[in-house]
């Protein structure tokens, strides 16, 4: 099984699309014979051609509203947005127009297309090339919110997204582009949208408290259970993969064999995904908790330059957050 | 081809009447056909906003003024070809086949609405007719138009698209987005400006200080055109001329159809506080319907008998289609839950139950009951 790493992956699914099915088509800014500035895109315009995979203009809002009409008439779109923190001149597209075309119209017409954009710091990118703003997409109705955390996911998850009905906001991890690196199949691979899995222990153990998250907020939480299992504290790790349809399921499941959650994620803390996570918890597990749920965020500030790695919820800031709820007393 | 602007051909639509007096007899039928459909809108456009003052519609855009402009260029499409309005083309639909019982349910907003009472009235959308629901945001469907032509032209389809913007949506990002992505793919789509010269209350000459609008289409290499929108055989000719030439390859085509909103910008609106009468005057002298009328009574193929038996005829029309309309009971609670993702997650379903057993409980009062 071929080794990739989750811009390989990405890349791996978008030609296995295009080969399949001639409706799909890339555009976005520098997609083409550059092959996206991150590579994610390298190589389709010499297999598809330039009226498949489009160098566009300039304009994110362009890029999206035109998705969105080709979407309308038979085409399934994978538009780039090349930094997620580039999507904001094409909200009104996405939240007025392509989450809403189905119901407005009453079910007459309806756009698949799946927008892939990097998001996420901890690549000295500023905060114009670091923002994580996925919850202003799942407090959309009529979207699909996704962010994979290792390329096997990352494959996965993009094909599904793919080949579903739904418009679907496909955030990439940036940081781990080339950092996460697995072993991810040639072809096929299944990955329904709206299912987390376990990232930490491979295998079903008892564990004092569960840490939800996702994207590259999860090696990091993975990172902190593996220290904190040296100290006597064994702890269950939940990637969401899909933010929206939430796999409620498996994080109430979590949460009450544990009596305790950890929610970490990259965005600021404030009306974050993470407080959604925290109320459905606290809403349908109450009296499993042995301590209040906690948040381990990204701070209530814009996203830095010179000082990511105190802003961001790294390793040593989830295992505090850890020890604190395991050590809760009412 | 270079782009370019070309400005008004004739002054006064009258005046082509008197030098042109002998159309084709084709195009006196087509122009027949299109102007039925004008009186038809004209007292649509009436009884609306009637319905709308005693309170049985909830709002209204009416197409009062622009009547040749918006039915003179959508005569031009072929039946598959697609629309993508602003606030003022409904009409369209109607002239393009639509049941105008249905279209009447849209503004009634119930259950004989294929878009289940979601939108206010003057948002409609009908697949069979190939014509989508605009955007109250002013512009956005414009760059959808492009995508839509696009794909049309990749998937190897005749197909044209047709879209709509006023003169304030010029001002708006999607313009500037829709027109740059249009040349730049060669995309075989249509852009009908109807310059009414009201953005609201903001007149073009402070919307923009571009002379005309027909420039700004040029400036992004688009041929671009100015017609005047209220002489219907100018529309006819300046819009089948621009079509074809979109169906044929060349790319995207810009028009502007100068016109004027001889109506209130929206039932909630008051033009008396902004406009002066006298303009609305002015204009009122240029009724595209008077002027059409005029040009087909000196063809010799219509003359008052036949505008009042039309008239008659078309307002029974529609007291009969709006009795049936407005008979429609509201959509049903379960609607709002449906159209929203191809499978639906538990959260919908969840609210869709919690919503049920509290109606159940506690039944919404109708208002004024």
């Amino acid at each position: 099984m071929p080794t990739m790493n989750l811009i390989q992956a990405v890349n791996d699914a978008l030609r296995l699309r295009m080969r399949e099915d001639p409706r799909v088509v890339v555009l976005g800014e520098d997609v083409g014979k550059f092959g996206g500035v991150f590579r994610a895109t390298a190589g389709l315009v010499e297999e598809f051609g330039e009226e498949r995979v489009i160098d566009t203009p300039l304009a994110e809002g362009g890029i999206v509203g035109a998705a969105i009409g080709m979407a309308m008439n038979g085409l399934r779109p994978v538009p780039e947005i090349q930094f997620s923190d580039f999507i904001y001149p094409a909200f009104d597209q996405i939240v007025n127009e392509l989450a809403k075309l189905r119901y407005r119209s009453g079910g007459q017409y309806s756009a698949p297309l799946v927008i892939r954009t990097p998001s996420g710091g901890g690549i000295k990118g500023g905060h114009y090339h670091s923002q994580s703003p996925e919850a202003y997409f799942v407090h959309t109705p009529g979207l699909k919110v996704v962010m994979p955390s290792n390329p096997l996911d990352a494959k996965g998850l993009l094909l599904s997204a793919m080949r579903g009905e739904d418009p679907v906001i496909f955030f990439e991890p940036k940081r781990l582009y080339r950092a996460a690196r697995g072993e991810v199949p040639e072809g096929e691979v299944e990955i329904p949208l709206g299912v987390a899995a376990r990232a930490w222990p491979e295998a079903e153990a008892p564990a004092l408290a569960t840490v939800i998250s996702w994207g590259a907020m999860v090696p990091e939480a993975v990172e902190a259970a593996q220290a904190l299992a040296g100290e006597g504290v064994a702890v269950e790790v939940i990637d969401l993969r899909t933010l929206w349809p939430l796999d409620l399921d498996t994080v109430l499941a979590s949460v009450k064999r544990t009596g305790r959650a950890v929610v970490v994620h990259e965005a600021p803390r404030s009306c974050g995904f993470g407080a959604e996570v925290v109320a459905l918890v606290q809403e349908r597990a109450f009296s499993w908790l042995a301590a209040p749920v906690q948040r381990v965020t990204g701070l209530d500030t814009p996203f830095p330059y010179t000082l990511e790695l105190e802003y961001l919820p790294l390793a040593p800031r989830i295992a505090r957050a850890v020890r604190a709820v395991v050590a809760y007393q009412p | 081809m270079a782009a370019r602007t070309e400005s008004l051909g004739r002054a006064h639509p009258a005046a082509r009447a008197k030098r042109e007096p002998s159309a084709p007899a084709a195009d006196l039928e087509r122009e027949l056909r299109v102007y039925r459909h004008m009186v038809l809108l004209r007292l649509l456009d009436e009884r609306m906003l009637t319905l709308q003052r005693q309170g049985r519609v909830g709002f209204y855009g009416s197409c009062y003024g622009q009547e040749a402009a918006t039915l003179g260029s959508a005569a031009v499409l072929d039946a598959g070809d697609w629309i993508f309005p602003a606030l003022r083309e409904g009409g369209a639909m109607l002239l393009r086949g639509y049941p105008l019982v249905s279209y009447l349910c849209q503004i009634f907003g119930n259950s004989g609405d294929p878009t289940k009472g979601r939108q206010m009235p003057s948002h409609q959308a009908a697949a069979s007719v190939h014509q989508v629901s605009w955007s109250s945001v002013i512009g956005t469907q414009l760059p959808q138009a492009v995508g839509a032509a696009h794909a049309a032209r990749l998937r190897g389809e005749p197909t044209v698209v047709m879209a709509y913007l006023g003169d304030g949506a010029t001002s708006s990002a999607d313009f500037h987005h829709a027109l740059t992505f249009a040349a730049r793919l060669k995309a075989p789509v249509v852009f009908c400006c109807q310059n009414n010269q009201w953005s609201i209350s903001l007149p073009v000459s402070r919307q923009t200080a571009a002379p005309e609008l027909a420039l700004k289409g040029a400036a992004y290499g688009v041929p671009s055109k100015r017609v005047d929108g209220n002489d219907l055989a100018a529309v006819l000719e300046a819009a089948g001329e621009a079509v074809a030439a979109a169906r044929a390859g060349e790319g995207p085509r810009f028009l502007e159809l100068l016109t004027y909103r001889l109506g209130a910008h929206s039932s909630s609106d008051d033009p008396t506080r902004y406009r002066d009468q006298k303009e609305v005057d002015r204009w009122l002298a240029r009724d595209p319907l008077q002027l059409e009328r005029l040009r087909l009574v000196e063809a010799g193929v219509w003359d008052e008998e036949r505008e009042g038996a039309l008239r008659g005829e078309q307002a029974e029309v529609i007291a009969r289609a709006v009795a049936e309309a407005e008979a429609f009971p509201p959509p049903s609670p379960e609607t709002l839950f449906e159209d929203l993702y191809a499978d639906p997650p538990w959260i919908v379903s969840e609210q869709r139950e919690a919503l049920r057993a509290e109606l159940a409980e506690a039944p919404r009062k109708k208002p004024g009951a």
